[in-house]
């Protein structure tokens, strides 16, 4: 089941155009991926989910209410994390974290207390004495202690250390095992690789890919690491070879998944010692998707 | 050792001075400038001494002293009222400007990291402290040469070489009491609010036990800094006593500073910063709520603001008979109107006055919500189960109810004080209904404000421009002789001026309503638009 879809989504501010036909949709019990950089229009697209901004055209959905008419109903049931958390420096963290939970109708005490120690966060502190990162766990304590349906969470952990990134990690997994859909956006690309099951990457308002992690490294290279015997002639010829890297007998480069065969056939001819292939990271994913468009504009820079 | 941990003062010392080569002329430039004019401008408004004498008759009143402090009203020449009118003013900006200023030396920079970066250089432990007071004694030491000779060289009769020294030693002192006292605040808090507050209020508790003491008991005065000043009696018996209090006391409170801030671990204060609530209370809990609590502190200083205002105006109303008596300028600025009393004359213009200053915070308090959108701050809100609808509503209703309580006090207020010095005491009734007649004007201007915030967000601020007109236009109409339509241009240009005129039932109601349609036609926009942030 579909918990939201977007479709054919633009917004312009006067005439600069954030989002050019957007298409998206996540379902009922998984974890999307929301990726692209600073200025792609990640942050436009969620708040015109949350109803803030208004759509110029297109549609967007979720549990099939409009996002902008019947924006109080959807919030009822759902949880959002803005990357930059901007509070009210002379309201404690514990007052902001009950604040939220009551505005949209109720919290979970329990958990809200349980989460306060596991984000190791002192709520009797005034907002103004939080660093960022301590801000951001305030909006996640308040976040996961709602009972939502759907989180939207807009790089939520730009500010965490690696520990607290941990238990974030943790809170979204189990959010997804208790059957909660999450829209993560994000240009830490590890956490995505490790959370999500699907992806979507948007570069300059525009959609350019979407599918989950598997579907999306067929389009893409492998990197292989190859030792042989005799050293390999006519490599860098090859087409479908990047990034050609030799040191002695060893060989590091990427393939492109259609040219796999003939390369393996060709390497072959060289005795092969040693072979390591790796799939290719989501990193590598993303930087080819922009070294092929060739260099994108410098977008807004990220409106939040 | 002792020189170790001043070692590199001077070069701070002069860092500080460029940091503050825009801010600390401007300053001095600013208090100097209305110092010296004023002498001059009572000698226009006062040239004769009954003039002065009816002045001073005025001022003798116990809400005056209370006010501005005692005076030798007997000998009420230019030069004492000068200082009589002025200069404890004149110290409050200039405790003001030492508060500000030296912690933004000391504590701002501790807390921002920047004290840190320069402890790590070869710089001695107690350097920036000392730099910090050391420009700031010298600071105060030439605004008082300057306000001395520049007073002395303005070549008023009254205003004599001793008095004009000690006028500006006077200020220069308490300047430098309030730099001691903020040095040692600095030490005592952790962050740089905690020691603007502390010593703000220590300047209010000043002022208040000034007050009490001049009117009652003179030993209470010689024992806040701001009574000090008032004790000095310049231009008239020219008590230098107090300048040398104030001066050993600051003395005192340096010492004291550099103590605690030899004994005390960088970052770390005297006084720990308490806990707040580790959750929120059910009052929080909603929009309104949030809104109420958001603008508490403002609120309360607003509303304490608004009684004084109302209070000091009301003080003046028993002697208003001898004051226009001598001032033709004052007369022309009242509708004539036969069968008053100058009291019930002059009534309709304070009342336009204060309820003009009545709605500033009530704007403010709608403005705020666009404010809180301008910080990212509303996206919380309406990213929860809130309407726009219901959260503009809840800044609007508060700043509807604030419009009604700002106007009452002022009105309360005026009639407290004023029925304490008129002759037969003022009717409750007739004050409280020529002030509560410019609520409906007040609406307007708060759905105005509704409007912009919902359609034209980006110009909010517009609505201060229109405030300042309406102001302008009708306070000083009469004097310039504006035509009648200038004044209509301002919904408190369509209020009756009650009690000399008849009350304009329709007129108001119009009013209200016209301020009902516009927030809605606010609301409106405000629902369709993009949020910004």
């Amino acid at each position: 089941m579909t918990v939201l879809k977007v479709t054919e989504l633009t917004k312009r501010f006067g005439k600069f155009t954030a989002l050019d036909g957007v298409n998206l949709d996540v379902d009922e019990g998984e974890v999307f991926g929301f990726i692209g950089p600073n200025g792609a229009g990640k942050s436009t697209t969620i708040r015109i989910l949350l109803g803030i901004l208004k759509a110029t055209e297109g549609a967007a959905k979720i549990f099939g209410n409009d996002a902008w008419s019947d924006a109080v109903e959807i919030h009822k049931r759902i949880a959002y994390v803005p990357g930059d958390v901007n509070l009210w420096p002379n309201l404690t963290g514990g007052e902001v974290i009950d604040l939220f939970g009551s505005l949209r109708g109720g919290i979970n005490k329990q958990r809200r207390d349980e989460l306060i120690k596991r984000f190791d966060l002192d709520p009797s502190k005034k907002c103004r004495t939080y660093s960022k990162g301590n801000r951001q766990k305030v909006a996640l304590v308040a976040a996961f202690s709602s009972d939502a349906d759907l989180y939207i969470l807009d790089e939520p952990t730009s500010g965490l250390d690696p520990l607290m990134e941990q238990v974030f990690q943790a809170c979204v997994l189990e959010a997804k095992n208790a059957g909660k859909s999450i829209l993560l956006s994000s240009h830490i690309l590890s956490e995505v690789e490790k959370l999500c099951d699907r992806v979507g990457i948007i570069r300059q308002g525009k959609i350019i890919e979407t599918g989950t992690l598997n579907e999306l490294r067929h389009l893409t290279r492998t990197n292989l690491l190859v030792e042989t015997k005799n050293r390999v002639k006519d490599l860098n010829d090859f087409p479908g070879v990047h990034e050609l890297v030799e040191k002695g007998q060893t060989i590091s480069f990427q393939v492109d998944s259609e040219q796999l065969d003939s390369v393996i056939k060709h390497i072959s001819q060289y005795g092969v010692t040693k072979l390591e292939s790796a799939a290719p990271t989501l990193e590598d994913l993303f930087m080819q998707h922009y070294e092929r468009k060739g260099n994108p504009e410098i977008g807004v820079g990220g409106r939040s | 050792m002792a020189s170790n941990s001043l070692s590199g003062t001077g070069r701070l010392s002069r860092f500080i001075l460029r940091r503050d080569r825009v801010r600390l002329p401007l300053w001095i430039l600013g208090i100097v400038f209305f110092t010296f004019i004023i002498p001059s401008a009572f000698l226009d408004l006062y040239p004769s001494q009954e003039d002065r004498d009816i002045m001073a008759e005025t001022m003798n009143n116990p809400a005056m002293v209370a006010m501005a402090g005692p005076a030798d009203f007997e000998n009420y020449t230019i030069g004492v009222m000068t200082a009589h009118q002025m200069l404890i003013f004149t110290a409050i900006v200039v405790g003001l400007m030492s508060i500000l200023l030296v912690t933004r030396h000391t504590r701002a920079d501790e807390e921002d990291g920047r004290i840190e970066l320069v402890r790590s250089l070869p710089v001695g432990r107690l350097s920036n402290l000392h730099a910090t007071i050391i420009v700031y004694v010298v600071t105060f030491i030439l605004l008082a040469l300057i306000i001395g000779l520049g007073l002395f060289a303005l070549n008023i009769e009254s205003m004599d070489l001793e008095g004009s020294l000690l006028y500006g030693a006077v200020l220069g002192a308490t300047g430098i009491f309030f730099t001691g006292l903020t040095a040692v605040f600095a030490q005592a808090s952790e962050s740089s609010r905690g020691t603007i507050g502390l010593s703000i209020t220590v300047l209010i508790l000043a002022y208040l036990l000034r007050a009490i003491g001049d009117v009652s008991n003179e030993v209470l005065s010689w024992l806040s800094p701001l009574g000090l000043v008032t004790q000095t009696d310049v231009y008239s018996t020219n008590n230098w006593l107090p300048v040398i209090v104030l001066l050993g006391a600051a003395f005192v409170l340096v010492v004291l500073a550099n103590y605690l801030n030899s004994v005390r671990d960088m970052g770390a204060g005297f006084i720990p910063a308490k806990p707040g609530r580790k959750y929120a209370s059910t009052f929080l809990q909603s929009p309104i709520g949030l809104g109420v609590r958001l603008q508490r502190t403002a609120i309360i200083s607003w509303a304490i603001g608004m009684f004084v205002m109302g209070a000091s105006y009301g003080s003046v109303l028993g002697d208003l008979e001898s004051f226009f008596a001598g001032s033709e300028e004052l007369q022309n600025m009242l509708v004539a109107a036969e069968g008053y009393t100058l009291t019930e004359q002059f009534l309709p213009m304070l009342m336009m006055v204060m309820s003009i200053l009545a709605t500033v915070p009530a704007v403010m308090n709608i403005n705020k919500l666009y404010g809180e959108e301008k910080k990212g701050r509303v996206e919380h809100v309406l990213s929860k189960a809130v309407s726009r609808s219901k959260l503009i509503s809840s800044y609007l209703l508060i700043s509807i109810v604030n419009g009604f309580v700002m106007l009452s006090l002022t009105g309360i207020g005026l009639w407290a004080a004023g029925t304490s010095v008129v002759e037969d005491g003022l009717d409750f009734g007739m004050v409280y209904g020529a002030t509560m007649v410019y609520y409906p004007a007040v609406l307007v201007m708060i759905s105005l404000a509704v409007v912009l915030i919902g359609w034209f967000p980006r110009r909010t601020s517009l609505i201060w421009l229109y405030v300042f007109y309406s102001f302008f236009v009708l306070y000083l109409g009469g004097l310039f002789q504006f035509s009648e339509w200038v004044g209509k241009l301002s919904p408190f240009g369509y209020i009756p001026q009650l009690p000399i005129e008849e009350m304009d039932w329709i007129g108001s109601i119009i009013l209200v309503f016209v301020s009902a349609v516009l927030a809605v036609i606010g609301i409106i926009g405000y629902c369709r638009r993009d949020i910004h942030g």
